[in-house]
């Protein structure tokens, strides 16, 4: 990969955790919802095929930066981001990246699971004839693929033709997953995936987690740092709207460099 | 629960309030049963009333009542087919017109509109809904009819019907007969089936429109956002996750203003011509069952009232019949969503 011409060189990332080949770039962000100042300048490398987490308390800006990534806050007005974000070498939040094309690569799944009003086939193939025309031979066997992908190929290879709301919470966690890897993306944006789920079924998710990490470039927000701990490999700590720390998640734990993240660590605040 | 230790037995005092919640609980159930059985009762005896007013006119008529197109109370024969025709066209007309309309009314208010112009039109919509129908039928028949008759008609029989006007009829005459014939006359007034229709539509577009808005509001944000994170656009994300999600209750929005249209009496009086023809074109003056009841039950005796009553329930049956369609489309849709 070629070094793009980055307009933000000069604005090093924060901590060790840059590697050689990032997949994203987030170079000074700053975001502002009707004139608040939620994010400041935000500057990090997030490596490819790896788990990237973000902790911090409630309001610290870790769910708004997970949104910017690929760009879903743009649905709404008065929301704003500036600074660069280079996936690739290209700057998404440039206005003529194509949105449709954004989401093809970065793919998200929610705090709740939330199917869509279809089947479970439906739910998969939805997202996918966005993006590509198949014939239905090859629908299906993406459908499967991404279900396999998903861990819940063998729950639900009988009821592919029933309604996606009878599944069991984690299972439609896992569908939203599947729905969200059927695109192929390059990024996955987990965004609290867990936080509705009881304890089996998160330990379920985080297996999957650890599994797909080997294909896809994986950021994770999180408010249980435990979860942080166990499937993330670099780990940033964010607070108020800025990027305190971050590093290798082993060092986060143990080592912390600042004094707020051991704070947030150690439970003295948050 | 069993494993507690038992509770002591409560003190008389509390033995007596306990009793005299039940009583009161079952008298409460017993009242709310009551009011819904006077709903009940209502429509039954509404439906009996009309049916035995009718009698005389289904017993000297028989099953010829419901297909024959005469009505005339020169020599006292009557059927039922032109009002009933006229009923279901104009408010099918009013449905296909108001649809589209409330749809996009309801998307711009919920999904596209910046909120500080939310309130305002949401109220407006729900002033238009308490507008009295005699206020649209003056409005049709002093303003809408005439402009209709000298601006729309015209243009409509020239490009789609037989061009009375002109040497020879339109091209859609000539090669799409069905929808040639529908756009056809020589009836130079506005009052017609279409004009009731236009006026019907306007009618029902609050009804439509502010129950589309207010389930389109239902649909959970992390549903839409999820469809946006898939790449959809705006439109489908409308069509293919907020419809799904809310369509039984837009069904259900749909059929009430089909309901209000089948049943409406004085705009359409003012508007559809009162003229007990058949006429398969939409430009030609009609008759609703409801029109014709308000314009002839003053006057009528006899085999007249009889079969005025009969019309009445005829009412009844057209507008359950459409109720018993949309359950059936619910029903079907179910299925389809593998409920």
């Amino acid at each position: 990969m070629t070094e793009p011409n980055v307009r933000f060189d000069q604005v090093q990332p924060v901590g060790e955790a840059a590697v050689a080949e990032p997949k994203l770039k987030v170079r000074d962000v700053h975001f502002y919802y009707n004139g608040f100042h939620a994010l400041k300048g935000i500057s990090m490398d997030i490596p490819e095929r790896q788990v990237t987490a973000i902790i911090g308390p409630s309001g610290c800006g870790k769910s708004t930066l997970l949104r910017i990534f690929n760009r879903i806050y743009a649905i709404y007005p008065k929301l704003e981001a500036r600074g660069s974000i280079e996936l690739d070498g290209e700057n998404i939040l440039d206005p003529r990246y194509s949105m449709n094309r954004l989401r093809g690569k970065v793919g998200m799944v929610f705090q709740k699971p939330v199917p869509f009003p279809m089947t479970i086939f439906e739910n998969v193939a939805y997202g996918i004839r966005h993006h590509e025309k198949l014939s239905r031979k090859a629908m299906e066997e993406r459908v499967e693929q991404a279900l396999r992908s998903a861990a819940l190929w063998d729950e639900v290879r009988d009821k592919l033709k029933q309604n996606a709301l009878g599944l069991s919470g984690g299972q439609q966690q896992r569908l939203c997953i599947a729905r969200a890897i059927a695109l192929k993306p390059e990024v996955l944006l987990l965004d609290e995936p867990t936080s509705a789920l009881d304890p089996i079924a998160t330990g379920r998710i985080e297996q999957l987690i650890e599994e797909l990490k080997t294909q896809y470039t994986i950021v994770i927000v999180t408010h249980n740092m435990q979860q942080a701990a166990r499937v993330s490999d670099q780990t940033a700590f964010m607070y108020l709207g800025e990027l305190i720390e971050f590093d290798n998640t082993e060092k986060i734990f143990t080592k912390p460099g600042k004094k707020q993240t051991e704070d947030y660590i150690t439970g003295r605040f948050g | 629960m069993s494993s507690l230790p038992s509770v002591a037995a409560p003190p008389p005092d509390q033995d007596v309030r306990s009793r005299l919640d039940a009583r009161n609980d079952r008298w409460f159930a017993w009242l709310l049963k009551g009011c819904a059985l006077l709903v009940l009762a209502a429509l039954l005896g509404a439906a009996f009333a009309t049916l035995w007013g009718g009698r005389h006119a289904f017993s000297t008529f028989g099953w010829h009542f419901l297909v024959s197109p005469a009505w005339d109370p020169g020599t006292d024969t009557y059927g039922a087919l032109v009002p009933v025709y006229g009923t279901v066209v104009t408010s099918l007309v009013a449905v296909v017109l108001a649809v589209p309309v409330s749809f996009g009314i309801a998307l711009f208010l919920t999904e596209v509109a910046p909120g500080w112009l939310r309130t305002p039109i949401a109220s407006a919509i729900e002033l238009l809904a308490g507008i009295p129908s005699i206020i649209y039928g003056m409005w049709g028949l002093f303003l809408f009819a005439p402009f209709f008759a000298e601006h729309i008609k015209p243009w409509l029989t020239a490009y789609l019907g037989n061009n009375p006007d002109g040497d020879h009829p339109s091209w859609v005459y000539d090669h799409l007969p069905f929808i040639g014939k529908l756009f056809s006359t020589d009836y130079p007034f506005g009052a017609s089936v279409l004009t009731a229709g236009i006026v019907l539509a306007i009618m029902i577009i609050p009804f439509i429109s502010s129950v589309m808005r207010e389930v389109f509001m239902t649909v959970p944000t992390r549903l839409k956002e999820s469809a946006y994170a898939l790449g959809s656009s705006t439109w489908e994300v409308v069509w293919d996750i907020v419809l799904p999600y809310t369509r039984s209750a837009v069904i259900g929005g749909i059929f009430l203003g089909l309901g209000r249209a089948l049943g409406e009496t004085m705009a359409v009086t003012f508007v559809l011509g009162n003229t007990l023809n058949l006429s398969a074109s939409l430009l030609d003056p009609g008759a609703s069952i409801a029109s014709t009841i308000a314009n002839q039950f003053s006057e009528a005796v006899g085999l007249q009232k009889s079969a005025l009553m009969a019309l009445a329930f005829l009412l009844f049956v057209v507008t359950f019949i459409v109720l018993l369609i949309a359950r059936l489309m619910l029903r079907r849709l179910a299925i389809k969503e593998g409920r």
